[in-house]
C-alpha cells in the first residue's frame, strides 16, 4: 500500500486519478523541504560558510543522482530549469532558433508548439508536423518524408502524450532524426515516473525532464543535453553564479551547467527532488510497472464496459493516461460532477487544442494513473462516472 | 425586479443541501432551456471567457430585450437558464443599471469553478454590451 508513504492520502478524501497534471509528493522529499529551509537555508555556489557548503552538496548530489537516472555521460549534460516548459522554450531560443526547419508532431501539446509560434513559425512556414496515424500512433513514414525534404532540422517530440498517454518508440524517431543530419529534442514530462530513462541508449540530443510529475517538488526540471553540444549552445540568460570574470569591457562566463543556471535557482526544491528519484528507486521500475500495467487494463476493461464509450488510445501503445469521452456528453460536464463525488480526473482539451481539433472533438476526459493507485481507486471512479452519466443523460 | 429574481432563484438553490443535488437541478434547468436555432450558433454570438461554449443572441422587442442562450454542455446551460432568467424582458436601462455585485448572494462561486466564473462574468459583460448597444 504505496499511498501510506504519501501525506496527500491520510489528509484527503479524494480518489486521486489526475497524476498527469501531477503527482502527489512522498514525505521524504516534503522532509528534505523543511529540512533545508530549518536547518541550513543558504545560497548555493556563492558564500563559503558551513550552511552554504552544505546547500550547495546538497543541490549538487541531486544533479549527480540525476545524471545516474538517465545515464548522462557527465554532470555538466545536466541543467536545473522551473520545468519541462522552460526547457523547452531554452532550447527553442537559443539553440533551435537557427534552423530552418522545426519539425514536431500532431499530438504536442502547447508547451511544445507555443514557443515555435513565438518565432513566427507557422505550418509549412518553418514549422512541419508530422502526422498521427488513426490509433493515435506517430506516422514514420510522414516523418521521413519530411525529414527527406529538410534535412539539417531541429525536431522536438513528446515521449508519452499528455492527452492520451501514447508512448513514442523515441530510439527510432532520435536514428531517423540523426540519418538526416538533424538534433532531436524530446519532451519527458510523462516519462521519468513510469519507465526508465536512458538518454544514451536513446540517442537523444536534448531530453526535458519534469520534478513535480515525478514524484518531486512543483517548479523545478531539467534538462539534458548532449555533452558535445554545450559548446554549441549560447548562454540563455546571464547574472549571477553564471560568470567567471567581469569587467566593463567583458564578462567571461563558467562552463555548463552553471552559465545556464542564473541568478539563485530553487534551492530547496531541486535538492527535494532528489528524494523523489530515491524513492523511485527503491521501489524499481519493475514494481512500478507491474503495478500500474494491471491497473491500467484493468481501468480500460471497466471503462469498456461503459455504454456509449469513445475511448481513443488503446492499451498497447499507450501508458497510464485513459483519455475518452462519453457520446452526446459534454467532458467537462462529467469532470465537474466527478470533482462533487471528489474523484480528481482533468476534462477539458489538457492544452493540447490542435490534437482535439484534428480530433473534432472539444476534449476528453482524462484518468491518469500512478504507481500508488489501486483497483478500489477505480471501482470508486467507475461508480462515480455511471453516475454522472445517469444525471447528463436526455 | 431583478432583485426578487435573484432571491427567488437563491431560495431556489438554498433547498439542497449537497452540491451534487444542486447540480442535479442546475442541469434540470438546463435542459429546460430551448435550443438556440443552429443558424445563431456561430462564432460571432460566442461569449469570450467561457471554457466550454455558450452563444448568447438578443433582440429588442418594444423596449424589452429578449436574450436567447444555448452551451454545449449541460450544466453551463443551466447556468445559463440562471443568467437569464435574472436578465431577460427588462429594458436597456435596467439591465444598465443594474449593480452585477447583487449577484454576489446567489453564491455561484461556491458552486461553480473559478474558470466557470469567468464565463458567467463574460456572459453578464456580453449582456450589458447587448444593453448599451440597445439604449
Amino acid at each position: 500500500m504505496y499511498k501510506n508513504d504519501f501525506p496527500f492520502f491520510k489528509n484527503s478524501s479524494v480518489t486521486y486519478l489526475d497524476n498527469a497534471a501531477t503527482t502527489q509528493k512522498p514525505q521524504a522529499v516534503l522532509n528534505k523541504i523543511l529540512e533545508y529551509y530549518t536547518n541550513y537555508c543558504s545560497n548555493t555556489h556563492r558564500s563559503n560558510h558551513g550552511d552554504a557548503n552544505k546547500a550547495t552538496k546538497e543541490f549538487e548530489e541531486t544533479r549527480t543522482i540525476l545524471k545516474e537516472f538517465i545515464n548522462a555521460k557527465d554532470e555538466s549534460e545536466i541543467i536545473f530549469t522551473k520545468g519541462v516548459t522552460e526547457s523547452l522554450n531554452m532550447v527553442a531560443s537559443i539553440f533551435a532558433k537557427e534552423f530552418k526547419t522545426i519539425i514536431i508532431s500532431s499530438i504536442e501539446h502547447h508547451s511544445n508548439i507555443t514557443p515555435w509560434h513565438m518565432q513566427n513559425r507557422t505550418l509549412h512556414q518553418g514549422l512541419e508536423v508530422v502526422n498521427i496515424k488513426e490509433n493515435l500512433e506517430f506516422d514514420f513514414e510522414h516523418f521521413e518524408e519530411l525529414l527527406k525534404a529538410n534535412p539539417n532540422s531541429f525536431v522536438s517530440i513528446t515521449h508519452v502524450s499528455n492527452a492520451f498517454g501514447v508512448k513514442h518508440n523515441i530510439k527510432k524517431i532520435a536514428k531517423l532524426t540523426h540519418k538526416y543530419n538533424s538534433y532531436l529534442m524530446v519532451d519527458g514530462a510523462q516519462s521519468l515516473a513510469h519507465f526508465e530513462i536512458d538518454v544514451q541508449d536513446l540517442d537523444v540530443d536534448f531530453y526535458a525532464i519534469s520534478s513535480h510529475k515525478t514524484y518531486g517538488p512543483t517548479g523545478v526540471g531539467a534538462l539534458y543535453v548532449k555533452q558535445e553540444l554545450l559548446e554549441k549552445l549560447k548562454t540563455y540568460q546571464t547574472g549571477g553564479a553564471t560568470i567567471n570574470d567581469v569587467n566593463f569591457q567583458r564578462s567571461l562566463m563558467l562552463s555548463s551547467p552553471y552559465k545556464f543556471e542564473a541568478g539563485t535557482q530553487n534551492i530547496a526544491d531541486v535538492i527535494a527532488f532528489k528524494e523523489a528519484l530515491k524513492y523511485i528507486k527503491n521501489i524499481g521500475y519493475k514494481t512500478i510497472h507491474t503495478i500500474e500495467e494491471e491497473i491500467y487494463s484493468y481501468l480500460h476493461n471497466e471503462l469498456k464496459k461503459i455504454e456509449n464509450i469513445i475511448l481513443y488510445n488503446n492499451v498497447e501503445n499507450s501508458i497510464v493516461s485513459k483519455s475518452f469521452n462519453i457520446k452526446d456528453i459534454n467532458s467537462e460536464d462529467i469532470g465537474i460532477l466527478l470533482d462533487k463525488m471528489h474523484i480528481a480526473v482533468r476534462a477539458g482539451h489538457h492544452c493540447a487544442q490542435p490534437i482535439m481539433k484534428k480530433l473534432n472533438i472539444d476534449g476528453t476526459i482524462r484518468v491518469s494513473i500512478a504507481f500508488y493507485n489501486t483497483k478500489e481507486d477505480i471501482d470508486i471512479f467507475i461508480k462515480a462516472l455511471k453516475k454522472a452519466i445517469t444525471m447528463l443523460k436526455d | 425586479m431583478i432583485e426578487s429574481r435573484i432571491d427567488s432563484i437563491k431560495d431556489d438553490l438554498e433547498l439542497f443541501d449537497d452540491d451534487l443535488q444542486k447540480y442535479e437541478y442546475i442541469i434540470d434547468l438546463g435542459k429546460s432551456l430551448p435550443n438556440l436555432e443552429e443558424e445563431h450558433k456561430k462564432d460571432e454570438n460566442l461569449v469570450q471567457g467561457c471554457t466550454s461554449k455558450v452563444w448568447l443572441i438578443c433582440e429588442k422587442k418594444d423596449d424589452i430585450l429578449v436574450f436567447k442562450a444555448d452551451s454545449n454542455a449541460a450544466i453551463v446551460k443551466g447556468l445559463v437558464k440562471i443568467i437569464l432568467t435574472i436578465f431577460n424582458n427588462l429594458s436597456a436601462k435596467e439591465i444598465l443599471d443594474f449593480d452585477t455585485q447583487i449577484l454576489q448572494k446567489l453564491n455561484l462561486q461556491e458552486i461553480i469553478t473559478p474558470n466557470r466564473q469567468s464565463g458567467v462574468q463574460g456572459m453578464i459583460k456580453r449582456i450589458k454590451e447587448y444593453a448599451k448597444a440597445f439604449a
